[in-house]
């Protein structure tokens, strides 16, 4: 699956913009001691919508700037965000989930990897912390705002991606619902 | 065609992946004046301003979703302000007799030689920028070298301790908040009401100790390596210690600075677990001061 020239600029542009909403704003705003992190849900539907390569791309570059803009040890978002973006690109690519709340599952997942695989990094760098209640919290809470975000991230990536999707997979379907009748060609009469 | 397609989506991954492990391994080596730590500084410069824009263009959006958190929390808050309010007329009057016997001490053992606040010129800084993870404890202010800022320079909130500067770039600088993991402050436990009749039998009190964080936690801290012999109890109130007397390093932070007041207290003879909540309420920071020593001070 390629990109075009346009489709890369777009998604240029929605990291950086991601980025700057998530540290300027989102992170500022906490919810029942909970502050959202966007940027694996952006990640997830990047991967979602344009497939794996796209995804593990955006999730590096959006992985980058924010460890660049909040002087964190430059690597791990990337790392993380990269699994994220593949990941989930691998899984539209093998199983192509048509289901309307697919990407609220996938947007679950995704903060899941994105939180336990932070701090599985962050334990493997030294950083001695204990397993509290508090811990287990921000992470249940960081999953039912990615629950809560996940379906409009994933309609406004949609949205700033356009046309520019070089394999849209409702215009896929849509097109074969055309071509067969509404059927599959096995169960044509 | 198909190999094609897969041998160059596993060459992207693998690529992303060496060159996120590079970048870790190649940060953890390079000191702060590293190449790396440079791009960071100068990324930090190019985006403080948008930050700062977004920042301000985003503040009522922000403050429509805070408020539905805030409408949440402020139930319980408001009673535990009214017992604190409570609880502080009660000392209220004891403060008055200390501050008193305070000025008279400080003038008999020339106070003069310690670091006091008024040394220092505070400038007034917005956060800009904060890490989505309890993981990193640090905000990013709008005021950089050019308005006085050097590393390691205190900053606090109202009368409460917030951390210190940890980098700084002309217009921006990152602040590491006390909850941090890197963060340790040397400090001194003051007994509620210290100064009163009543607490007259606490000859042992004045224990001090390190603020350290429990990480994954920022409402909580921890005094470590508390000084033998001297009791610590729930409701004291700990502030900076400053730099002992005699001592071979300076401490970073002026004396007496609030930080928190002690939670909890364990004590099974061998160890002692003293939480502290911190006064400062570091995940609502808005604007907080920079304690400077003026434009053209040594860094």
């Amino acid at each position: 699956m390629t990109l075009s020239a346009r489709a890369t600029a777009r998604l240029v542009a929605l990291a950086m913009v991601t980025v700057i909403v998530q540290i300027a704003a989102l992170s500022q705003v906490l919810f029942l001691g909970v502050g959202a992190d966007v940027s694996p849900l952006v990640v997830m539907a990047v991967g979602f919508l344009a497939g794996s390569v796209a995804g593990a791309l955006t999730g590096f570059g959006v992985g980058l700037l924010v460890d660049l803009t909040l002087f964190q040890t430059l690597g791990v978002s990337s790392l993380v965000l990269t699994a994220v973006g593949y990941g989930v690109g691998r899984f539209r690519e093998l199983r192509d989930p048509a289901h309307a709340l697919a990407p609220l599952a996938l947007g679950v997942a995704a903060t899941a990897v994105a939180q336990i695989g932070f701090a599985t990094i962050q334990f493997l760098l030294g950083v001695d912390a204990p397993l509290s209640s508090v811990l287990a919290w921000q992470i249940l809470g960081a999953l039912a705002l990615g629950a809560l975000l996940a379906l409009p991230v994933h309609a406004l990536v949609r949205t700033v991606l356009g046309r520019d999707l070089p394999d849209d997979p409702r215009s896929r379907r849509r097109l074969r619902a055309y071509t067969t009748g509404g059927l599959s060609p096995i169960s044509r009469p | 065609m198909y190999d094609k397609t897969v041998r160059r989506r596993r060459a992207v991954l693998l690529l992303l992946v060496g060159l996120s492990l590079a970048l870790l391994t190649a940060y953890f080596g390079e000191s702060r004046r590293g190449p790396l730590h440079s791009v960071q500084r100068g990324v930090l410069e190019a985006f403080s301003p948008i930050q700062e824009g977004a920042n301000r263009a985003l503040t009522p959006v922000r403050d429509l979703i805070g408020w539905f958190g805030d409408t949440f929390e402020a139930k319980g808050e408001r009673d535990s302000l009214r017992a604190e309010l409570d609880r502080l007329r009660q000392e209220g009057v004891a403060e008055g007799v200390a501050q008193a016997q305070n000025r008279e001490l400080k003038a008999a053992l020339d106070y003069s030689s310690q670091l006091e606040l008024s040394g220092f010129q505070p400038v007034t800084a917005r956060v800009i920028a904060r890490p989505p993870t309890v993981w990193f404890s640090t905000i990013t202010i709008d005021r950089g070298s050019t308005a006085g800022i050097r590393r390691d320079a205190p900053v606090v909130s109202g009368e409460a301790l917030v951390g210190k500067v940890s980098e700084v770039s002309a217009h921006a600088a990152q602040v590491t908040l006390i909850t941090d993991h890197t963060s340790s402050v040397t400090a001194r436990v003051i007994p509620v009401g210290a100064g009163r009749i009543v607490r007259a039998s606490r000859a042992d009190s004045g224990a001090t100790g390190i603020v350290q964080t429990r990480v994954g936690d920022p409402g909580e801290l921890v005094l470590e390596f508390v000084s033998e012999g001297k009791s610590v109890f729930r409701g004291d109130r700990v502030a900076t210690a400053g730099t002992s007397p005699g001592s071979r390093f300076e401490s970073l932070f002026p004396v007496g600075i609030a930080i928190g007041e002690v939670t909890k207290v364990d004590d099974d003879g061998a160890s002692r677990d003293v939480r502290l909540r911190p006064y400062a309420d570091l995940r609502g920071l808005e604007f907080v001061l920079v304690l400077t020593r003026g434009p053209g001070s040594p860094s």
